[in-house]
């Protein structure tokens, strides 16, 4: 008999790794992403392809450089590139996908010391990335920020009052918008498969969309409208894969959901009032940054324990 | 959240529950450490060559928080050793040769109990510790109802950890010993409620308890969830009776004491025989273990005849642990020459590829440690503190987000799909907070 292991308690772990979790991520990403593949077309395939590729090879490069341990194979970098793309339009260029797909992986993610590290969401940073730099410059690529060319997209439409899609055409994804963010019965399998999984509580995209549905209903005093602005726009797949990301959330579900209110509240308020009718993704991008503070808002004092 | 604390589903695997414990008569040494306590190790009262019986007393308890060792077998003692603690402590160690006859020592007679103090006394002289694996002497944690202190008594039969059996078996088998090491507690301390607390997933026992306790006033036998930690001390205490044991507090302070089944049936047997706490039930089970059972072995055997009395291992070439107690809380044995203490339930071997742990991976912020902690506690806040350079913020922060609460359960290692070592690290915290309180109380004098 050889030598005895030792090690310390406790020495059985759950079959749950990170990876797993990634995985499953990226199955609940799938609907939403066939979904854009047959609305849009191949070339919504070629830059999912495009992002993917760009995010790992772009991370593992960067591992390669720095002689840090590969985590490739963890799967986030594939799932930062599928949001990714999923998040902009198919008029986006391919070159542009790589820009936005290397900065948010290199810039967002790797800069800060890798997965778990960046306080920002990758997906997210690099879609405001596009649309800042790309509206500023020049107005031959306009369309990089589906949301900011007036008739694109239904929250378009309903900032300039022309013609509605009809509720039907909503939920199968029969309108102008990002890849990923059109089909609602897509992003809705992903939710569902995601809650199953445990991999998020369903509390917070609900608290994330049900904060929007009211407030817009309160301004607009208007239920049917109301149904258009959760329907449009980036909002449920930010909804159910941004303001889901554990690292750049707050770490209980308490805080989790002061986060995804924060979220609805700031998307209606850059909806109603900014200059950009979508506000997804700066909403998230914000609430991001106020994470850390949530944590402290939240933190519990533990069973038995004494307050100070 | 149900209500109640504890709330990690984890395997049961209580492969053993239906087997009976054998009875091991052991022809190897057996080595009896003087300090398998909490508090001051005992002092030997024999020497080597001496001969020894069955439940002569070998060592005599030293202070007030100790307690006394007693010859498992007879035999003779072949020398007093020096024996090295998983804690890093080295005492004295007893080796004794058994005769195999098992022969009791003539000065076994029923303690005499007139009152609370001989009582007490007599709980002190049984030998019995731990009630539950820490090891604190049972006489210590009784005598804080020498002021009337305690209303309730909890009788922990709740064994969450996987595979060990050894308590089903004292509900099942020893139900009658249990019932009358109620009465006796009821009868010599005047505590009148007594909470029989069993998780759901051994029926047998919650069904056993009820019968035998069927007429007694002011026994209740609740069924807790089988989720993990419900035997953990302040978990069954909330659990059971609402009550919360502050930071810094013992249970008795909130009028509870918490005994374990298999140490009320030792208790009662020994009042009623006068023999001492010499053997115990120890399961043993794990997937390198040939034949899992449950065995009645003589304390201080060693862990390599108890294996070797169920079978040995399926095979000697892939052996990856051997843990003393159970899968989430116990501890690796680094030679099977150790001997079973009073405190050891289970004897686990697990094959090399049971034993793997994986690589840990950056913490992704996922929460799970946190919603698995049954107190609350948030653990990335103590793996991130260890990082600061400066000592005094470290301990603040560990201060701060209450590490000495953690009871090292292991639920938020065990949910982590990043397999941090999370449990590994609240103990170097809490060690650093320790030592530096220490230090300033050093500092003070
Ligand atoms: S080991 Fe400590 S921190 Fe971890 S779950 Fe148990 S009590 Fe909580
Ligand atoms: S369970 Fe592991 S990965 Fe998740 S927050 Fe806790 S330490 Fe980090």
């Amino acid at each position: 008999m050889g030598n005895l292991t030792v090690s310390t308690s406790p020495h059985i772990r759950s079959a749950v790794t990170t990876q797993m979790v990634m995985r499953d991520v990226l199955i609940a990403l799938a609907p939403a992403t066939v979904a854009a593949v047959v609305l849009f077309g191949l070339r919504a395939l070629l830059l999912i392809a495009v992002s993917v590729a760009t995010c790992v090879l772009g991370e593992f490069l960067f591992h390669l450089i720095c002689k840090k341990q590969q985590t490739i194979g963890d799967l986030s970098a594939a799932v930062t590139g599928v949001i990714l793309a999923l998040n902009l339009n198919t008029q986006v260029t391919v070159w542009q996908m790589i820009v936005g797909a290397l900065f948010a992986i290199i810039v967002v993610k790797c800069f800060f010391g890798g997965i778990g590290c960046n306080f920002a969401n990758p997906a997210a940073t690099a879609r405001v990335f596009l649309a800042i730099s790309f509206a500023q410059v020049g107005a031959q690529v306009p369309t990089v920020y589906t949301d900011l060319v007036a008739g694109a997209t239904p929250l378009g439409n309903l900032a300039t009052g022309s013609e509605l899609p009809s509720l039907v055409d909503m939920l199968i994804g029969n309108r102008g918008g990002s890849m990923g963010e059109t089909c609602v019965i897509a992003i809705l399998l992903g939710f569902v498969y995601l809650v199953v999984r445990r991999v998020i509580k369903w509390q917070v995209p609900t608290v994330f969309v049900a904060t929007v549905f009211v407030l817009s209903w309160i301004f607009t005093k208007d239920i049917h409208m109301a149904l258009y602005y959760v329907l449009s726009g980036g909002l449920l797949f930010g909804a159910v894969f941004m303001a889901t990301d554990y690292v750049t959330t707050p770490i209980r579900t308490s805080g989790r959901m002061i986060f995804a209110l924060g979220c609805g509240i700031l998307t209606v308020l850059i909806r109603f009032f900014g200059s950009y009718p979508e506000g997804v993704s700066f909403a998230i991008l914000i609430m991001n940054i106020l994470s850390p503070y949530i944590d402290k808002l939240t933190a519990k004092v533990p069973f038995g324990g004494k307050r100070k | 959240m149900s209500g109640l604390l504890g709330n990690l589903r984890i395997p049961h695997r209580k492969n053993t529950a239906s087997m009976p414990a054998v009875k091991l008569n052991p022809t190897g040494d057996i080595l009896l450490p003087m300090s398998q306590h909490i508090g001051a190790p005992a002092t030997p009262v024999v020497k080597a060559g001496d001969s020894v019986k069955v439940g002569q007393k070998i060592a005599e308890a030293n202070g007030p928080v100790s307690s006394p060792i007693y010859a498992s077998v007879s035999g003779k003692v072949l020398k007093i050793e020096p024996y090295l603690r998983p804690n890093g402590q080295t005492v004295d160690a007893i080796r004794i040769a058994p005769d195999g006859e098992m022969t009791p020592a003539e000065e076994i007679v029923p303690p005499e109990i007139v009152d609370m103090e001989s009582f007490l006394l007599a709980i002190r002289e049984s030998g019995i510790v731990g009630l539950g694996g820490a090891g604190f002497p049972a006489s210590v944690k009784l005598a804080a109802q020498k002021n009337g202190k305690i209303d309730t008594v909890i009788l922990n039969g709740s064994e969450c950890e996987p595979y060990i059996t050894s308590d089903t078996r004292a509900m099942i088998d020893g139900a009658e010993w249990i019932y009358k090491g109620v009465l006796l507690l009821k009868q010599h301390l005047g505590i009148e409620k007594y909470i029989i607390g069993v998780e759901d997933n051994k029926p047998e026992c919650i069904r056993k308890m009820k019968e035998v306790f069927a007429s007694a006033e002011g026994v209740e036998v609740v069924t807790l969830p089988s989720k993990y930690p419900q035997g953990a001390e302040k978990v069954i205490i909330y659990n059971t009776t609402k009550r919360v044991v502050p930071e810094g507090k013992l249970p008795a302070d909130v009028g509870v004491l918490v005994v374990n089944v298999s140490s009320v049936l030792t208790l009662a047997q020994y009042i009623e025989t006068g023999m001492p706490l010499v053997s115990r039930v120890v399961t043993v089970d794990g997937d390198a273990i040939k034949n899992p059972q449950n065995v009645e072995v003589p304390i201080g055997t060693s862990a390599q005849e108890l294996i070797a009395f169920c079978g040995g291992f399926v095979n000697e070439e892939d052996v990856g642990k051997v843990l003393y107690g159970g899968p989430m809380m116990g501890a690796c044995l680094a030679t099977l020459a150790e001997p079973v203490l009073k405190t050891t339930g289970a004897i686990l071997a697990f094959t090399k590829k049971t034993s793997k742990m994986q690589e840990p991976t950056a913490c992704i912020h996922c929460g799970r440690c946190v919603s698995a902690c049954p107190l609350d506690l948030d653990p990335t806040t103590f793996s991130a503190a260890l990082a600061y350079g400066d000592k005094e913020q470290r301990v603040q922060i560990l201060q701060d987000a209450h590490i000495g609460l953690c009871m090292e359960c292991g639920c938020c290692s065990y949910v982590c799909p990043a397999k941090r070592p999370l449990v590994q690290n609240n103990r170097l915290g809490k060690a650093e907070v320790r030592d530096y309180l220490a230090h300033q109380a050093t500092l003070k004098k």
